[in-house]
């Protein structure tokens, strides 16, 4: 098989305030052969579309080479077409005018470009709505133009940027079987396929190829490849299997990182905004049955209908506040955890405010300063620079944002943002 | 932020009711009651005229403070107008029929003409004393600032969301708490930005609205317009560029000690939860904040408004159940009572246009108005042509608008009347055809609406949509046609609509203009209420003014409305 895409020692960085650099992507590597469903999986902001906009041509590198049929990319490609998160179609053309606007650019004669278009919306389930303005359609209808819009190009390579994550989930199900009946009868102008995800199982379910991302900076830390015939069957056991291995790969890296952290736990520790709630929810779910107290992190996910970013930051948090434990695939809660669990609001306060003294060194270090200082308040600014030592700027204020939310719920100090201090006084 | 357009486009029909028919006589029998005045007021006033104003250097700051002072005086006329104005509108709807057309005829009718109509009117309340001239300058600064604001003011009451007033319903708020806590906070974005848009337009007229000459009467407010009309009037340059940088300098602090703070305290009352990337900051606002002088000083305000907030009438607690009762019997009376003040206003109009005005003076000044109207379209069409590529190149690049944008806005707010001067004194020198050459002075101000409207609509753009045009290789003219026009479409509408307004307003100042002892004079319907002004001629005036809202109502109900409806629903990025 040829290859249509090589991906080379890919660097890609954006400038912060201050001449610094925030490196999104280090040292990337991949390949996309004929006839693949290729899946890059990871966390939301992983830079995983960035890389997909390097690929596209709508971006460029810092370092390392991008080759596109054996020439290398140098600005957006013919022959590489993408469907966007958001549909990205323009309001005031038809459906069929959007199709259109691909083979317009092409310079192809009028009645090709009709007669293409009009094969494109057929193929894609469109027909009868050649008329319509994008407003009129569904959201489902409207990435099915999205959809029409790259096929009827016959691009070499579909990049797909999350293309079914503002769909329910019907919707959704229904637009991913199509595409893949279609791929698999050969019915689609398409050499390959580059889908771009943070739901494991649509990687698994999709892609021939599934390639996993680490966060900032993003790097491709596993290559694991789908062997199951299509259509495949999510309730399998080769299925789960496959989802498991995925979850097990990303949350090993993740737990290490996070042992590494809590173990050299300092002030500067970044904090992902979660909010006690989240906490709170996560722990009553986990102590309650069938869980008990220990649960499979896959399974307690799809109970709770999260996604794989949306239950890690909090699992990292219940780490973070020893309320719970993070062990391969399982999350267990730990004494306190329990304790919490049981307990009634204020002795919920009481312990998460203990654990925030015990363990979240920023907030004890703020406690600390507005304890010791005479008017018992301190500017936020006198924090956020301290923090800006260690971190970029919207890191430091995402973590103070954090610990503000935390010690509110815990009233381990409060927080007026009008004048933008801590104080140790509750507003009467 | 979008500036709005004028009510006549927001009004979704075409063809005038009789509401507005009743509003334009109304509008027109107050105007000519005033001229009545005038009339017989008009006698030269000896206290300040502009002989009297001294060019001295040392005086400028004074001077900018008193104008400053007036701008703010009458931004704070403005205020309590558009607070009570809109307020009744929107609650009433009785009211609403009645007052919003007025609220259209208003912003239509040139602020020029507002002047010389009352002015001397102003000056008869307390004669031979500075106080009537202060009067009529503030009054004619307010006229200029209010309507939109009392339009943007209305519209927010009308559209707040149903869950926040079900909310205070349900939480037993009386409608005085109602209005405090959830409309008017509610309101308030949008009626700043309106105020700076105000702020802006009454720079403009600040500059004339000072020194006011009607027939024999010609009086000189110490302040930057005055200085400036006797720099003028002196050909002297040093003068001007002196009252440009004190303009400049009165601006700024404007907008850090007053709209800066403004739109940072407002930005708590926007309402979805988009955060802003970028909120707006002010230092003043801030050191605010952090006083606690600021919190003793207004705490008993505070208290005052929460008392007042448990005050609930008995009226407003029966209302609900009464209503269906003395409804027939109040609209009867509302009625009534329109209908004779129609009746007298229409009588009045007549009486007036029969001893004063004649068929051929009507159709003198129709055709005048059509010549002024074919200025405004070819200028609004000259400067659509090449503001639209240079604000779309601008709005895709965010370092670039980062730097055009505020220069911009500031063009808009600077009074162009100050570059007259060069103007006259070009075509004097090479001997140019007046009509054409002087055209271009209408666009000078109103042109940079256009520029910054586009700028904000290609910035909004959003990025996938770009990306698109990038991945499917969409380029030149394809990419203007389907992509980039398209998507500013609505913006650039809204500043273009603002525009032409703008120039149809600056007509009465730029189709006479003057360099010293040289006036140049084209023809058009501007010009002829300048004349008219100048010549105390008041019937001509009121004619005059009668036309040029007639033209510009007419303008957009049958042109703009419909295209601004078209990108409502067309155009519109979601």
């Amino acid at each position: 098989m040829t290859s249509l895409l090589e991906v080379q020692n890919v660097r890609r960085s954006f400038p912060r305030g201050g001449g610094e650099e925030l490196l999104v992507l280090d040292d990337v590597n991949l390949t996309l052969k004929e006839g693949e469903i290729v899946g890059l999986l990871g966390r939301s902001g992983s830079g995983k579309s960035t890389l997909l906009r390097l690929i596209a041509g709508l971006a460029r590198p810092q370092g390392g080479t991008l080759t596109y049929m054996g020439a290398p990319i140098e600005g957006p490609a013919q022959g590489v077409a993408m469907v966007f998160q958001g549909f990205a179609l323009f309001p005031w053309m038809t459906v069929l005018e959007n199709v259109q606007l691909g083979l317009e650019a092409l310079g192809l004669p009028e009645a090709e470009i009709r007669s293409r278009a009009l094969a494109a919306i057929d193929l894609i389930g469109l027909d009868g709505y050649e008329s319509a303005y994008p407003r009129e359609l569904s959201g489902g209808m409207r990435q099915r133009v999205g959809f029409a819009r790259a096929v009827v190009v016959h691009p070499n390579i579909l990049l797909m940027d999350e293309p079914f994550s503002a769909l329910d989930v019907l919707t959704a199900e229904n637009l991913r079987t199509d595409l893949i009946e279609l791929w698999g009868n050969g019915k689609l102008p398409i050499k390959g396929i580059m889908l771009v995800t943070h739901n494991i199982e649509e990687a698994v379910l999709m892609c021939d190829r599934v390639l996993l991302f680490s966060s900032s900076p993003a790097k491709i830390t596993a290559d694991i490849a789908i062997h199951l015939p299509q259509p495949r069957d999510r309730t399998s056991p080769q299925f789960e299997d496959y989802v498991d291995k995925i979850y097990v790969e990303m949350t090993a890296k993740r737990v290490e990182r996070m042992r590494q952290q809590v173990g050299a736990a300092a002030i500067e520790m970044p904090l992902s905004h979660v909010s006690p709630n989240q906490i709170s929810g996560l722990i009553e779910a986990l102590s309650a049955a069938p869980y008990n107290g220990k649960a499979d992190l896959p399974d307690i996910a799809y109970e709770q209908e999260l996604e794989v970013d949306e239950l890690f930051p909090v699992a990292e948090a219940m780490q973070l506040l020893r309320l719970a434990e993070v062990e391969g695939g399982d999350i267990k809660l730990t004494h306190m955890g329990k304790r919490f669990a049981d307990g009634e609001l204020n002795e919920r306060k009481e312990i998460f405010s203990r654990a925030l003294q015990s363990h979240v060194p920023l907030a004890a270090h703020i406690r600390k300063v507005l304890d010791e200082r005479k008017s018992h308040s301190a500017p936020k600014t006198r924090f956020l620079d301290e923090l800006e030592d260690h971190m970029p700027e919207d890191a430091a204020e995402e973590t103070l944002k954090t610990v503000v939310s935390w010690a509110r719920f815990g009233e381990l100090f409060s927080y007026d943002d009008d004048a933008a201090a801590f104080s140790l006084e509750n507003p009467t | 932020m979008k500036i709005l357009p004028p009510v006549s486009i927001e009004a979704r029909r075409l063809l005038p009711s009789r509401w507005d028919l009743l509003a334009a006589m109304l509008v027109l029998a107050f105007i000519i009651a005033f001229a009545d005045v005038s009339r017989s007021l008009v006698q030269p006033l000896s206290t300040i005229t502009s002989h009297d104003l001294s060019l001295d250097q040392a005086l400028l700051p004074g001077y900018a403070l008193r104008t400053a002072l007036r701008m703010l005086i009458a931004m704070g006329v403005s205020l309590i107008f558009t607070l009570s104005y809109a307020t009744w509108a929107a609650k009433n709807a009785r009211a609403a029929n009645l007052l919003v057309p007025l609220l259209d005829i208003l912003q239509s009718v040139p602020i020029l003409g507002f002047l010389s109509v009352t002015a001397v009117w102003f000056l008869s309340l307390s004669p031979g004393r500075v106080f009537g001239a202060e009067l009529a300058c503030v009054f004619a600064i307010f006229t200029s600032q209010a309507w939109n604001m009392a339009f943007s003011f209305y519209q927010s009451l009308r559209t707040v969301p149903e869950d926040l007033t079900e909310a205070g319903r349900m939480l037993g708020l009386s409608a005085w708490a109602r209005f405090w806590r959830i409309e008017a906070p509610y309101a308030t974005p949008p009626l700043i930005w309106n105020m700076m848009v105000s702020m802006a337009g009454g720079w403009f007229f600040v500059t004339v609205s000072e020194a006011i000459s009607v027939g024999k009467t010609n009086i000189a407010l110490p302040g930057i317009g005055s200085w400036i009309a006797v720099a003028i009037e002196q050909r002297n340059i040093p003068a001007i560029l002196e009252a440009i940088l004190a303009m400049l300098v009165v601006i700024l602090v404007y907008d850090q000690i007053l709209f800066r703070p403004l739109l940072a305290w407002a930005d708590r009352f926007q309402i979805g939860d988009d955060q802003d990337d970028d909120p707006p900051q002010s230092w003043v606002l801030t050191m605010l904040r952090r006083s606690s002088l600021i919190d003793w000083m207004t705490a008993p305000f505070d208290q005052m408004m929460r008392w007042s907030y448990r005050w609930h009438p008995p009226h407003f607690g029966l209302r609900g159940a009464t209503r269906e009762h003395d409804s027939r019997i109040a609209d009867i009376t509302w009625y009534v009572v329109l209908g004779v003040l129609g009746l007298y206003a229409a009588f009045e109009v007549y009486s007036f246009a029969r001893a004063t005005l004649s068929w051929h003076e009507l159709l003198l000044t129709v055709g005048l108005g059509f010549l002024t109207m074919a200025r405004v379209v070819v200028l609004i069409i000259l400067a659509s042509l090449v503001w639209t590529p240079i604000g779309v190149y601008v709005g895709l690049r965010p370092r670039l608008t980062r730097i055009v944008q505020p220069v911009a806005q500031f063009l808009a707010a600077f009074p162009n009347n100050l570059l007259f001067p060069l103007a006259v004194s070009l075509i004097v020198a090479w001997k140019l055809n007046v009509n054409i050459w002087l055209s271009p002075l209408l666009v000078l101000g109103p042109q940079w609406y256009i520029l910054f409207n586009v700028v904000a609509g290609a910035r909004t753009m959003p990025r996938e949509l770009l990306d698109v045009g990038d991945n499917f290789g969409v380029r030149g003219l394809l990419w203007w046609k389907r992509v980039a026009l398209p998507a500013i479409f609505p913006h650039y509408l809204t500043g273009a609509i603002t525009a032409s307004g703008g120039a149809w307003n600056a007509s009465v100042l730029a189709e006479v203009a003057n360099w010293g002892k040289t006036t140049l004079h084209a023809d058009g319907l501007g010009a002829y209420i300048t004349d008219a002004t100048v010549s105390g001629n008041f019937p001509h005036v009121v004619l005059g003014m009668a036309v040029m809202a007639f033209f510009v109502v007419v303008v957009n109900r049958l042109f703009w409305q419909p295209l601004y409806w078209l990108a409502e629903r067309k155009y519109r990025l979601v």
